[in-house]
């Protein structure tokens, strides 16, 4: 173990100890992005984006279709076939990029899927269960049984209205659109994630389900932990209310605010933005 | 097909020809006065035809010449002795009623059955023939004649024993019955011909598994032939799991005749030998009946893995569905023809085939063939096949969630699996089945991440 890591470790047991929620707001920011180029199949996509969160907090990222917010969601999971070709991502300390995506996941990344994968013939309940105790394992918990894994989810199901017979269903199969992002947040609730990544979890979902969706993120929220929300419409940002708000342009944050700047976004649309930063440039 | 007088010549001289006398001789035919001819005429049949080629549209993907030329050593019954023989099968540690074979020869101090329902016979073959049960005469070779092919026509002239299954009019059996078929693959080409019939009457109710496993690694040969019968209202559900030695050599001929809306359930697993091919008939012959024909084939190394099936849909409104999906590694191959008869008579068909693949290897190959033949109007058939890679997607997303690449692939690979064992309705069954899959796709190597 470096001394630096050496270092992180004794730090964290000491905010354990003495719960100075405070003092860890201040320090070492969870996740940097600096100056990310990144595409796919050799197309750029992203050129230079740069973004620093810290727990605790609501990020928000915004931006018109093909501005790179699906590239970044799957960079950051780890997605094959994405290629960076500059800059980096520290991540609690570490180069994110190296990490396989179970790795970055077992740390405690979490990708709230845009369109959720159906995967016929495997056992929601042995799906989640497997995928808990990986997470554990690494954490250097004890894996739990079917017994107490039933127990732990079995409150979450029902704060998202999640209907009883879902655990014994395959992964998502014939699951209706709400009922696939209802999952995602299940998975991220029994996960507890330090970084959650919510790909256009609003898109398909009816208003209902949506207040549903919000209220169960919101519920996840912690001083601890980090929320990266990444949509197209400031809808969702009604009921998830961010810290900040990013905009994505072209592959670049090109504008960072309050949550107000979401508001001024849904009344005037992108253009302007994308104009200022042109005149800017 | 025709066969010139060269070949005919050639085949007289076929030591699986040539050594019927002996045979003979030996008192193997002993027994009631009508298996004679049915022997005799089985291997007139088999010197006309002999081994099909590849010439033959049916098996232009399996090519059986190694087993023509294995040395003629029909099997004789083994010394048990005290091997454990049941630890090396399938279905040991269950509550069945149990005959089992060591080389094609029914082993009594391994067979269990226990009590029946008034009227219900489970035996050996070979001793209800000699007991002179039931009306064998009338009823065996009724549906698998040997003009199917060389292999069921071999089968009639030499067969050994088998399963004798009967269940009466109404009765239901208790527990499943296991026909254990053990060879003990004493020396290369030694050949076991099992013979198996069984019977569920009107409204009668049976679940039958059938397993070949072997003990030694030789290129032995199991060449069985299986006569189903069941009547109106009947069910019938029949596992056939054919898990050899990988060196070994194996056939089945199967005939299901199928009655009045009665339900037959029919699976048919291929893990082991380094050739099988099961030739299934199912002949829907009554108005308002369910069939389905489920399988799995897991192929590695040099395996093939081949399925031949017909379903003949004789008489209206009755519904056949296939489902059969295959997992091949390294170099194997996998073969699957389905073709779907419907004739005339039988509208309102409901037929429906699915063949799906998942390739391991970028070696190993499939062929499928589906193949419809309607002469009805009225119908609806489907069918479709597959043969592809695992998904990435499914791959990323399970990764996403923290579970490693190793596990991943072994866990789509198994529900790949699991989608044809789901349909096994015999609940311990289907975990014994599903365990057994579960490891064999375990030990597969090449999940592994180099």
């Amino acid at each position: 173990m470096s001394g630096e890591a050496e270092q992180r470790v004794l730090e964290s047991k000491r905010r354990t100890v003495n719960g100075e929620r405070e003092v860890l707001r201040n320090e070492r920011p969870m996740l940097e992005i600096r100056n990310l180029h990144a595409g796919v199949e050799g197309k750029r996509i992203l050129k230079g984006l740069n973004l620093t969160v810290k727990a605790g907090g609501v990020h928000a990222i915004m931006g018109p279709n093909g501005s790179g917010k699906s590239t970044l969601s799957a960079v950051l999971a780890g997605k094959d076939g994405y290629e960076v070709t500059e800059g980096e991502v520290i991540y609690k300390g570490m180069n994110l990029l190296e990490l396989d995506p179970e790795e970055r996941a077992r740390e405690g990344i979490f990708l709230a899927f845009q369109y959720p994968v159906e995967i016929p013939g495997v056992n929601s309940t042995y799906f989640l269960k497997a995928a808990l105790n990986e997470v554990r394992k690494h954490r250097g918990l004890t894996e739990l049984d079917a017994i107490e894994f039933l127990a732990l989810v079995k409150d979450k199901m029902k704060a998202l209205d999640l209907r009883e017979d879902f655990l014994k269903r395959p992964v998502n199969e014939g699951f209706s659109g709400g009922e696939k992002k209802k999952n995602e947040i299940f998975q991220m609730a029994v996960l507890e994630p330090a970084l959650a990544i919510l790909d256009e979890t609003d898109s398909g979902l009816d208003i209902d389900a949506l207040k549903v969706v919000s209220a169960g993120v919101n519920r996840l929220r912690t001083p601890e932990n980090a929320q990266l929300v990444i949509t197209h419409y400031q809808r969702l940002l009604s009921y998830i209310i961010p810290d900040y708000v990013h905009v994505l342009c072209d592959g670049r944050i090109v504008r960072s605010g309050g949550k107000e700047l979401a508001l001024e976004l849904e009344q005037r649309g992108y253009d302007w933005i994308l104009n200022e930063v042109v005149k800017g440039s | 097909m025709t066969t010139t007088a060269s070949e005919r010549k050639l085949r007289e001289n076929d030591p699986f020809v040539t050594q019927f006398e002996p045979f003979e001789r030996a008192g193997a035919t002993r027994g009631p006065a009508w298996v004679f001819p049915v022997r005799k005429a089985g291997l007139a049949r088999f010197a006309e035809r002999g081994f099909p080629t590849t010439s033959d549209e049916d098996w232009r993907f399996t090519n059986v010449a190694a087993v023509g030329r294995l040395p003629f050593r029909l099997a004789t019954p083994s010394e048990v002795g005290g091997r454990d023989i049941l630890g090396t099968t399938p279905f040991a540690t269950h509550e069945t009623d149990r005959l089992v074979f060591v080389d094609g020869h029914y082993e009594a101090s391994l067979s269990n059955v226990g009590e029946l329902p008034s009227g219900a016979v489970v035996m050996n073959l070979a001793g209800a023939i000699a007991g002179g049960v039931g009306d064998l005469e009338h009823v065996f070779g009724r549906h698998v004649t040997g003009e199917e092919n060389g292999f069921a026509a071999l089968n009639a002239a030499y067969f050994s024993d088998g399963g004798y299954i009967f269940v009466p009019k109404g009765v239901a059996l208790l527990r499943p019955v296991q026909l254990c078929f053990v060879s003990t693959g004493a020396a290369a080409g030694v050949a076991t011909h099992p013979r198996n019939l069984v019977i569920v009457e009107e409204g009668a109710s049976a679940t039958v598994l059938e397993t070949y496993t072997g003990l030694n690694g030789v290129g032995y040969l199991t060449n069985s032939v299986g006569e189903v019968v069941v009547g109106d209202n009947g069910y019938l559900e029949h596992v056939r799991f054919q898990d050899e030695r990988v060196e070994a050599f194996h056939v089945g001929t199967l005939h299901y005749r199928l009655g009045r809306a009665s339900r037959c359930w029919a699976h048919s697993l291929a893990l082991g030998s380094k050739l099988s091919r099961v030739n299934i008939r199912a002949s829907l012959a009554g108005e308002g009946l369910e069939a389905v024909l489920n399988g799995l084939y897991l192929t590695r190394g040099e395996q093939l893995a081949d399925h031949h099936m017909v379903v003949d849909h004789i008489r209206p409104h009755c519904v056949s569905h296939e489902y059969f999906n295959g997992i091949l590694d390294d170099r194997s191959r996998g073969v699957f023809h389905g073709r779907i008869l419907v004739r005339r008579e039988a509208q309102k068909t409901d037929a429906k085939q699915t063949n799906r693949n998942l390739l391991l290897s970028e070696d190993a190959t499939v062929d499928t063939k589906p193949q419809l033949e309607i002469y009805a109007d009225d119908v609806r058939c489907t069918h479709g096949a597959t043969v592809g890679q695992m998904n990435e997607d499914s791959i990323f997303y399970l990764r996403a969630r923290g579970i490693g690449l190793e596990r991943a692939r072994r866990i789509l690979m198994c529900a790949f699996a699991g989608e044809i064992i789901e349909r096994v309705q015999d609940e311990a069954v289907r975990e014994e089945l599903d365990r057994i899959v579960w490891v064999r796709l375990e030990q597969n190597p090449h999940v592994k991440t180099e």
